[in-house]
């Protein structure tokens, strides 16, 4: 058959797809338990890390982050609006991104300055244990900086409103500049700020300038030099997902379960 | 070596450099620059890139026909960039993070294709593959050299080592904040084409 | 809602260029930019491919490709994801839109088509077009956002090259050294270019 010739050249094409989906597919279809497992590996370190479990340098193998995390973590999906568990959905391959999108599984958010648009009906949080009982919650954050959303997590203590550790692990902030949220040293400045103030309302927030110590300045962070729309980010984060429409309602729900409030 | 394929595997380092010369591939070149491990992941999947397309288009080179010609090399070279994204979501998923729409823009990166069409569909698959190699070679140094100074002076790390101590972790050095961002690269690239070209004067464009 | 849009609109036109920012379309971006009619052209072309892939690869993806989407056809097919082919359906539309394109621009233009010679064609393996369609799949648009972010894309990489031109336009007339002629010195300018369009991160609407 001629080369050029309709016949051979549909032919051709026919076989040059056949053979590329082939090895395309098997390529996706073999590596597809894998990347799922990165995934999920890649989630557990960072709640690990911002537990303090795992430090940021130490080398774990997977093996080691799945045991660390299933000895002392404890995830929990609760419904966002009532700070209820969550009934009728299960937690294993629960995606809160995926849910967040999905119209079905989420409502549009009451208009916020962190720019989260939309709001998932169920959310995971984390449970820190300790002989048994919870000595820290690990709550997802998400807000918007300068060029990007960052995501992250905020380590709590039991008592609800001290901050034992935040790590924002996406974002595509400027390095040196607001990508310094990455900074050991800023992250470290967060502990033992506390959330409410005593009337119950969120009171912490990036300030501009350097903060102190947490005993004298309980509700303020050192600002991120040159990077003060990304801090003014990283506040309307904070002032969202810990107010009513965000982990609020759980947080009460959760004093009152320990006995408290 | 004989002198074929010494010529093959190493003019595109200085003599022809797809970057420099032919000002091919720099799109996505720049954005993975400001840190020496993305670079270097680039470099290395760019290359296995355009080594096994060329190989794969050189061997159905006489069969292709000529109408769809173009539309298969890019099927062929697609399919390349498709399984190699697959395999770093699988062996290196933090850096394939990092290297996001990146990987998939190696589709359209003008090296891949210009190599495809310039010389696969011309020469034996043994040479094609070398000469993907070497095209390879000849990016990945300039894309080196660009996140080197990039991340040196930009945070004052190489590979993620501290090398030199930026006041935002306690000590000297005033990053320089410019070379992370991207205005940075394209001054590096039109430094580097004045060194190439003033060394060797015979790549100057004609007027 | 409206200004959720315009906000996308801002952002691809002047923060997030996709040649300055992002680099990306830099071979026909580097070439056609020695004259101004010349890049007015491509640029106008870039917008119109770019207009209609980005939406197209889209609605492509939202009804094939991504996990669940083939619930349409079948409810058993509800778990297939095929997302994993998205980079050779995306590169697919493209080159059909792209030939399209020059077609079009062969029969109303023909005096455009010469002047633009071989990178009419090249608009498919620009690396904008492919490198807009990518960011649109990664960030999940919507079809309305995926056609606003495809045209704005298009619209600020239009600006830079014509920007470009404009400006190596006026460069032939300085003493510029003999290394950097030509090509160096148009990297040197398109950096400068970026540092200005620096200046509109921060807007916040």
């Amino acid at each position: 058959m001629a080369r050029d010739s309709t016949g051979y050249t549909v032919g051709f094409a026919a076989l040059v797809c056949v053979i590329c989906g082939i090895g395309v597919a098997g390529a996706a279809v073999s590596l597809a338990p894998r990347q799922a497992e990165n995934k999920v590996l890649d989630q557990q370190k960072q709640v690990l890390l911002v537990a303090g479990l795992l430090k940021p340098d130490q080398a774990a193998t997977p093996d080691e982050i799945k045991a660390l995390f299933d000895k002392n973590i404890r995830p929990e999906l609760i419904d966002l609006k009532t700070g209820t568990p969550a009934k009728g959905v299960e937690i294993k391959g629960f995606d809160q991104r995926r849910a967040q999108k999905d119209p079905a599984t989420s409502t549009k958010a009451p208009d916020n300055a962190a720019k989260v648009f939309r709001l998932p009906n169920n959310a995971l949080v984390y449970h820190v244990l300790k002989d048994g009982k919870t000595d820290m919650l690990i709550l997802p954050i998400e807000g918007y900086g300068l060029w990007s959303v960052l995501y992250g997590y905020l380590a709590l203590d039991d008592d609800a409103t001290t901050v034992k550790g935040i790590t924002f692990y996406q974002h595509a902030e400027t390095p040196g500049l607001g990508g310094e949220v990455d900074n050991p040293k800023w992250k470290a400045g967060w502990a033992g700020r506390k959330i409410y103030d005593d009337k119950g309302k969120v009171a912490l927030s990036v300030i501009k300038g350097q903060a102190g110590p947490a005993q004298s300045a309980p509700h303020r962070v050192d600002g991120l030099s040159g990077a003060t729309i990304t801090s003014n980010g990283v506040t309307n984060t904070i002032q969202f997902w810990f107010g009513p429409s965000g982990f609020g309602p759980y947080l009460k729900h959760f004093l009152k379960s320990q006995g408290r409030s | 070596m004989d002198k074929q394929t010494k010529g093959v595997l190493f003019d595109p380092l200085f003599n022809n450099n797809p970057i420099a010369l032919q000002v091919l591939g720099i799109c996505s070149a720049l954005a993975v620059t400001t840190k020496l491990e993305t670079a270097l992941v680039m470099s290395i999947a760019l290359t296995v890139v355009t080594a096994f397309s060329n190989l794969a288009i050189s061997l159905i080179r006489n069969y292709i026909p000529n109408s769809i010609r173009i539309i298969v090399q890019l099927t062929v070279i697609a399919s390349l960039v498709i399984v190699t994204d697959q395999v770093l979501k699988a062996f290196v998923f933090e850096v394939s993070k990092q290297l996001s729409v990146f990987v998939g823009l190696i589709i359209t990166n003008c090296i891949v294709m210009g190599r495809a069409e310039a010389y696969a569909m011309a020469n034996k698959p043994g040479m094609s593959f070398l000469d993907g190699i070497g095209n390879g070679l000849g990016y990945s140094m300039v894309l080196l050299g660009i996140g080197f100074f990039r991340e040196l002076f930009g945070s004052g790390k190489l590979f993620g080592v501290e090398i030199l101590a930026t006041t935002n972790d306690g000590g000297w050095y005033f990053s320089n904040g410019l070379m992370l961002m991207p205005p940075s690269a394209f001054f590096l690239i039109g430094i580097i084409i004045w060194i190439l070209r003033t060394a060797k004067p015979a790549q100057i464009e004609k007027e | 809602m409206f200004e959720h849009y315009l906000s996308i609109a801002v952002k691809s036109i002047f923060v997030e260029n996709m040649a300055l920012a992002f680099f990306l379309g830099m071979c026909s971006f580097l070439a056609v930019s020695k004259k101004v009619e010349t890049a007015i052209g491509l640029g106008a072309a870039v917008i119109f491919v770019l207009a209609i892939c980005v939406p197209l690869n889209q609605l492509i993806l939202s009804s094939l490709l991504r996990e669940g989407a083939l619930a349409w056809i079948h409810p058993s097919l509800a778990s297939v994801d095929l997302s994993f082919l998205s980079f050779l359906v995306q590169i697919g539309t493209i080159a059909a839109v792209v030939q399209i394109v020059e077609m079009a621009v062969d029969r109303f233009a023909p005096k455009l088509y010469s002047a633009l010679g071989v990178f009419l064609p090249l608009i498919a393996v620009n690396c904008a077009i492919l490198g807009a369609s990518l960011f649109m799949e990664q960030r999940e648009y919507n079809l309305g956002e995926a056609a606003v972010y495809g045209i704005g894309s298009g619209i600020g990489w239009a600006l830079a090259i014509i920007a470009l031109a404009a400006l190596r336009e006026k460069m032939r007339y300085s003493n510029v050294p003999h290394g950097l002629r030509g090509l160096g010195i148009a990297f040197i300018l398109t950096g400068l270019m970026a540092i200005g369009f620096l200046a509109f991160s921060g807007i916040q609407l």
